[in-house]
C-alpha cells in the first residue's frame, strides 16, 4: 500500500454518503491509500434526513449532525475527501482505475467503490422545475411553515409521503395525499395515522400532470389514471415524495452492469461485473434502503476491496 | 442571531446595507441549518477560494432583520428556504429559491459577476 504518487491511491470511493464514508473509515483505517470524490458534500441523503431515531446506539441525532461526525471520523484516520466535484472522465476497465475531473485533475486507484448513492425523483412533469422553491417543495420540515393555513399537495403513497402529509397538517388546511395507485406502499401505522387525520384527503389512482402559476404555483392538473379524466386543482403548494432513483447516469458507458432501474448490480461480497470495482448504498439493486444497510454494504465493499488490494501485492 | 456556519454572517439589516456600499459583488444566503439550506452553504464555503471578488455571506432566516432579504420584490413568491440573493453594486442582479448546487450557484456567479 506504499506509493509516492500523490494522485494514485489504493482506492477511491465514488460518494461520501453513509456507504462511501464507512468505506473511507475501514480503508484508511487499515492503512489503505483512500480518497473518496463526491459531487455533493459529505453525507449524501442522509444529510437531508431532518431526525434519525433508528440509528443503533445513537438514540436521536439528525442528519447533518450525522453526516459531520461520520466525515469526520474518515479524515481522522487519513482518509482524503474532496467535495463538490465533477468527473468528466473514468476507466473502470483497466487494472488502474483512473478519473478525470473538471479541472484537468487526474486520480488512479487500484480498485473503485462506487457508492454514488440516489437522490430524490421528481416527477418530470411540465412547470415542475419552474416552481420548484415556489409552492414545489421536495422537504417538509424545511418549508412547511411557508404554507401555513393553505392548502396543499403531497403527491407520493410510500412512508415519507404519508408521514410528511401528517406533519404538514400542523401548518396546512387541508392536505390532499394524490397517489397513483390504489392503495399505500406505506407501513400499516403510517397509512392509519394519514387516514384519521381530518385534515386530509386523498385522490387515488392519479397523477398530476402540470403546474400552473404566476409568481408562485396556483394550480396543478390532475389525470385520473382508470378514467383519463383531467381536472384542474388550485392549490398553493405541492410536496413531492416519489421515492429515489439511483445517481449512476455517469456509469452509463464504464462498463459496469446496471439492471432496468439502472441499479448497480453486484453479489453479496459488492462485486460487480468488473475487476476491482466494487458498490455500496442506495445506487447498489437492492430491497431495502436504510443509512444502516448503507454503511453495512460500505463495511462489506471495503473490506472485500481491501483483500482485492492485498492479493495483488 | 447568527447561523452557525463558517461563513461570514450578516447579523442586521444596517450590516448588510454596509455591505452592499463597501463591496460591488455580493452573494447572501439566507436559510436554517435545514437540508435545503446547508449544501449551499458548503458549496459558497468552496467557491470563496475560487471567486475573491465576491463577497460570500449568510443570514438566519428566524432573524427578525432577515425580513430586508424576505420581503424583497424578488423574493416574491418564494416558497422554498433558502432565500439566495446576488448583488452587483448594491443592486440584486440574480435571486433564487431552495437549494442549488454548486455548478448551479457557480454559473450565476460567472453570468452576473465576470
Amino acid at each position: 500500500m506504499e506509493n509516492n504518487n500523490t494522485n494514485r491511491f489504493d482506492t477511491i470511493v465514488l460518494g461520501g454518503g453513509p456507504a462511501g464514508l464507512t468505506a473511507g473509515i475501514y480503508l484508511a483505517r487499515s492503512k489503505a491509500r483512500t480518497l473518496i470524490l463526491d459531487t455533493g458534500m459529505p453525507g449524501g441523503q442522509m444529510i437531508l434526513t431532518y431526525e434519525i431515531a433508528n440509528y443503533p446506539g445513537i438514540e436521536k441525532t439528525t442528519g447533518y449532525q450525522l453526516s459531520a461526525t461520520m466525515a469526520k471520523q474518515a479524515k481522522t484516520f487519513g482518509c482524503n475527501i474532496m467535495s463538490n466535484v465533477t468527473i468528466t472522465q473514468m476507466d473502470l476497465n483497466s487494472d488502474i482505475k483512473t478519473f478525470t475531473l473538471a479541472n484537468g485533475e487526474k486520480y488512479e486507484a487500484i480498485s473503485v467503490i462506487i457508492a454514488t448513492g440516489g437522490r430524490s425523483r421528481m416527477l418530470n412533469v411540465p412547470g415542475e422545475k419552474e416552481f420548484k422553491g415556489r409552492g414545489i417543495s421536495y422537504c417538509a420540515t424545511c418549508d412547511g411553515d411557508f404554507f401555513q393555513d393553505k392548502n396543499i399537495i403531497v403527491v407520493g403513497g410510500g412512508n415519507s409521503a404519508l408521514e410528511e402529509a401528517v406533519s404538514l397538517t400542523k401548518y396546512a388546511n387541508k392536505v390532499t395525499i394524490v397517489h397513483e395507485f390504489d392503495h399505500f406502499q406505506a407501513f400499516d401505522h403510517a397509512v392509519k395515522e394519514a387516514k384519521i387525520n381530518s385534515k386530509i384527503d386523498f385522490i387515488m389512482e392519479s397523477h398530476i400532470i402540470g403546474f400552473f402559476g404566476k409568481d408562485s404555483l396556483e394550480k396543478v392538473q390532475i389525470k385520473n389514471l382508470k378514467t383519463n379524466q383531467i381536472t384542474e386543482k388550485k392549490i398553493d403548494g405541492v410536496f413531492i415524495f416519489v421515492g429515489y432513483e439511483a445517481n449512476t447516469k455517469s456509469l452509463k458507458g464504464s462498463g459496469i452492469k446496471l439492471n432496468k432501474w439502472n441499479e448497480v448490480i453486484a453479489n453479496e461480497n459488492m462485486e460487480t461485473n468488473l475487476k476491482g470495482v466494487y458498490t455500496a448504498g442506495d445506487c447498489r439493486a437492492k430491497k431495502y434502503r436504510q443509512i444502516t444497510t448503507a454503511v453495512a454494504d460500505g463495511t462489506i465493499s471495503a473490506l472485500n476491496a481491501l483483500n482485492y488490494i492485498n492479493e495483488r501485492d | 442571531m447568527v447561523l452557525p456556519t463558517n461563513l461570514k454572517h450578516v447579523a442586521s439589516a444596517a450590516e448588510l446595507e454596509g455591505i452592499l456600499k463597501d463591496k460591488e459583488n455580493v452573494m447572501v444566503c439566507c436559510g436554517r441549518m435545514g437540508p435545503m439550506c446547508v449544501p449551499v452553504y458548503a458549496a459558497m464555503e468552496e467557491l470563496q477560494e475560487e471567486f475573491p471578488n465576491i463577497e460570500f455571506r449568510d443570514m438566519l432566516f428566524d432573524n427578525p432583520e432577515a425580513r430586508v432579504i424576505r420581503e424583497l420584490p424578488e423574493c416574491r413568491g418564494f416558497m422554498g428556504l433558502p432565500f439566495t440573493i446576488y448583488y452587483k453594486n448594491g443592486k440584486v442582479v440574480s435571486a433564487t429559491s431552495s437549494i442549488q448546487t454548486k455548478e448551479q450557484i457557480k454559473e450565476i456567479l460567472k453570468r452576473e459577476f465576470n
